[in-house]
């Protein structure tokens, strides 16, 4: 028994060890991959290293303006998705109401629809209404599949919530808009940020239900790799994929630094 | 039947000014009355409590006096104005909540600070209160401290404090002793009543405890199944309940059958254990031929193999039991008719009869009650033909916390 021990948690080990790199190879390669110095148009087999990539981010333009317009797209769908989201996750789960149960089931039901079917429908839904495709079409879809995310998100945070709080606030004089300032919000807060940042990562990532309503005009960072990489793969590319995966990961971070501040403070 | 607040309040109380009228309040959820006919007054500086077990109606009468429910009919008025629509925020009514609900993301100031800061005083003045209410609760070296961080009887008292602090015509009390032990509670008790003089708020109690409302209150309303069953002093509720519920919600009685054989002046002649006797009540309620209970307080009763005073009334029966309690012995007896007794007698050292002795179980002519039966035969109530030989609602020790 006592000399299994130590084999068994070393297969553990090296199966756990196995398991993250299954996980984390294909972003590590991004990360090594945004300091090649292609030999090519396709920065897909190691050259030699360079920080020139990095010192010119920027340099393809047509990458450069699909960035922005994603960061555009993913900024208002985020903000809308939240408020919307999160006002949803909050009746959801304050109130009573007929057909509560219904409403949560149609809440789930964009996480399970494929994204080809949802993308081939809102085609045909702008495409019947004759509405053109372009940017709009583009933030009114990612609102939409960021709608639900946003909502179970913060319904998980919201669930739990002392509700008695918001009667105290109220009992001491606080009008229902200030209770929900003063109490509600702060309180919630972290499920909303976590929702808003999730949001914003969906509305960026998004290829296929986009290249279904984007039209030719509008053009996401997603897309513009995908429709060139017949042709290129700039280490631009592996450059800003790398910049934003720190975003995301320096985010989290402050996150949960935040939260082991606030749980560490002294008795 | 609803008991009037006239007709048991004392008078030094009826002269104050009314703080709270409930005014024929009944609230329905669906089809369920949580709150029947209720009717009566609070007076300036009262410590008021409604005392009942779970599910009574004593919380959504609280919670109706607070705003956050709304009477189905009836009307509820705050020094003589109707407040029974006013939403909460705008009633000069705080309250101290079973789980305190102290908002975890500020500190103990702030929290305090809340009510003010709402009813936008300004800078000076909240802290002038926020610092005085610190003061009353004892808690000045905790004003920087996250509620988190402090015991359950140091949240009781920010709990306190912030529903002080806005000086409110009345401040309501939902359990809030209800989450802490005994030991704390008993401290709180003295404490909420120390408080309440310092302050002079009326104060109105909520709770299932009835030692707890015994030791508070100067008066209590009784409560079951959505009906106020009784409203007086402590002492009246204990010594003259006006039914079989409140007697046995309210410490030990031993409750027996009894039929009405006849009215004397200031007298009402009874039959109960085959034996006729007088209670020294003129009950109008119950005519002759009606069948009613009759009560005595376990400690009002004597138990002796000789009777040694011929003025009180007697029984003869048989010492099923013994059980020395410390300051009293309780002795289970059985009668005649196969009704059990409870007696508490003091615990002297010698000459106490033991099991199986024939005894004289006797009280005074003022230890008798007779009841009228209740309207609504209850759970506590409708099997006693014989009491306390369940465990029903008749034992002095707090019972179960509710919820």
């Amino acid at each position: 028994m006592s000399d299994k021990r130590p084999f068994r948690s070393r297969i553990l080990g090296l199966w756990t060890l196995g398991v993250y790199l299954w996980l984390f190879a294909p972003i590590v390669v991004v990360v090594i991959f945004s300091f090649n110095s292609p030999a090519g148009k396709f920065n897909t087999s190691w050259n030699k290293f360079t920080l020139d990539n990095w010192a010119h981010p920027f340099r393809k333009a047509d990458y450069t303006e699909a960035l922005i317009t994603s960061l555009q797209v993913a900024a208002v769908a985020c903000l809308v998705a939240t408020i919307f989201g999160g006002l949803m996750a909050l009746a959801t789960s304050r109130y009573e109401f007929r057909g509560k149960g219904l409403v949560n089931f149609i809440l789930v039901l964009p996480l399970t629809t494929p994204e080809i079917v949802m993308g081939s429908s809102l085609f045909t839904l702008f495409f019947a209404r004759d509405v053109s495709f372009g940017f709009t079409t583009v933030v009114i879809a990612h609102i939409l599949f960021c709608l639900s995310f946003v909502a179970l998100t913060v319904q998980a945070r919201v669930r739990g919530f002392d509700w008695s709080l918001e009667d105290a606030a109220m009992d001491l004089g606080s009008t229902p808009w200030r209770t929900f300032r003063t109490v509600t919000f702060p309180l919630i807060l972290p499920g909303i940020a976590a929702a808003g940042l999730l949001s914003f990562a969906l509305s960026i990532d998004d290829y296929i239900i986009t290249s279904f309503i984007a039209g030719d005009q509008t053009t996401t960072f997603p897309m513009r790799i995908f429709n060139a990489n017949k042709t290129e793969i700039p280490a631009q590319v592996h450059v800003i994929a790398t910049a934003l995966l720190f975003i995301a990961i320096s985010l989290m971070a402050i996150g949960a630094w935040r939260t082991v501040r606030r749980n560490a403070t002294p008795a | 039947m609803t008991v009037s607040e006239k007709d048991n309040a004392t008078p030094s109380l009826s002269q104050r000014r009314a703080v709270i009228e409930i005014d024929n309040v009944s609230k329905v959820f669906g089809d369920y009355v949580a709150v029947e006919h209720a009717n009566f007054t609070i007076h300036e500086g009262e410590f008021f409590s409604m005392l009942g077990p779970s599910g009574c109606g004593k919380t959504t009468t609280l919670r109706m006096i607070a705003g956050f429910e709304t009477p189905t009919t009836g009307a509820i008025r705050l020094e003589g104005s109707d407040v029974s629509r006013v939403p909460p925020h705008k009633r000069d009514v705080n309250t101290v909540f079973q789980q305190y609900a102290l908002f975890p993301h500020m500190t103990v100031w702030d929290n305090i600070a809340y009510g003010p800061r709402a009813k936008k005083l300004d800078k000076a003045e909240t802290a002038r209160r926020v610092d005085e209410m610190l003061e009353v609760v004892r808690l000045g070296d905790f004003a920087k401290r996250k509620p988190t961080q402090l015991s359950g009887g140091q949240q009781q008292r920010v709990a306190l404090a912030r529903a002080l602090v806005n000086y409110p015509k009345a401040l309501l009390l939902d359990e809030p002793l209800g989450a802490l032990d005994l030991k704390l509670r008993q401290g709180m008790q003295l404490e909420l009543k120390r408080i309440q003089r310092e302050v002079g708020i009326t104060f109105i109690f909520v709770t299932h405890d009835q030692e707890e409302a015994l030791t508070m209150s100067d008066r209590i309303a009784v409560m079951n199944a959505g009906r106020v069953e009784q409203i007086g002093t402590p002492r009246e509720i204990y010594d003259r309940p006006s039914n079989v519920f409140v007697a046995g919600f309210i410490g030990q009685a031993n409750l027996w059958p009894a039929t009405v054989k006849g009215h004397k002046p200031n007298a009402t002649t009874v039959e109960v254990a085959g034996r006729t006797l007088d209670v020294s009540q003129d009950d109008s309620a119950l005519g002759v031929g009606d069948s009613g209970t009759f009560m005595v307080r376990p400690e009002r009763m004597y138990v002796e193999q000789q009777l040694s005073d011929e003025s009180r009334w007697t029984v003869v029966g048989t010492v099923a039991e013994m059980v020395f309690q410390g300051p009293v012995v309780r002795y289970e007896l059985v009668l005649p008719d196969g009704a059990h007794a409870v007696a508490h007698v003091p615990a002297r050292r010698e000459g106490l009869p033991v099991p199986g002795d024939t005894v004289h179980a006797s009280w005074a002519d003022d230890a008798g009650v007779l009841l009228a039966d209740p309207h609504n035969a209850s759970p506590a109530t409708s099997s006693n033909t014989s009491s306390n030989t369940s465990p029903t609602a008749t034992e002095p020790e707090p019972k179960e916390t509710e919820q």
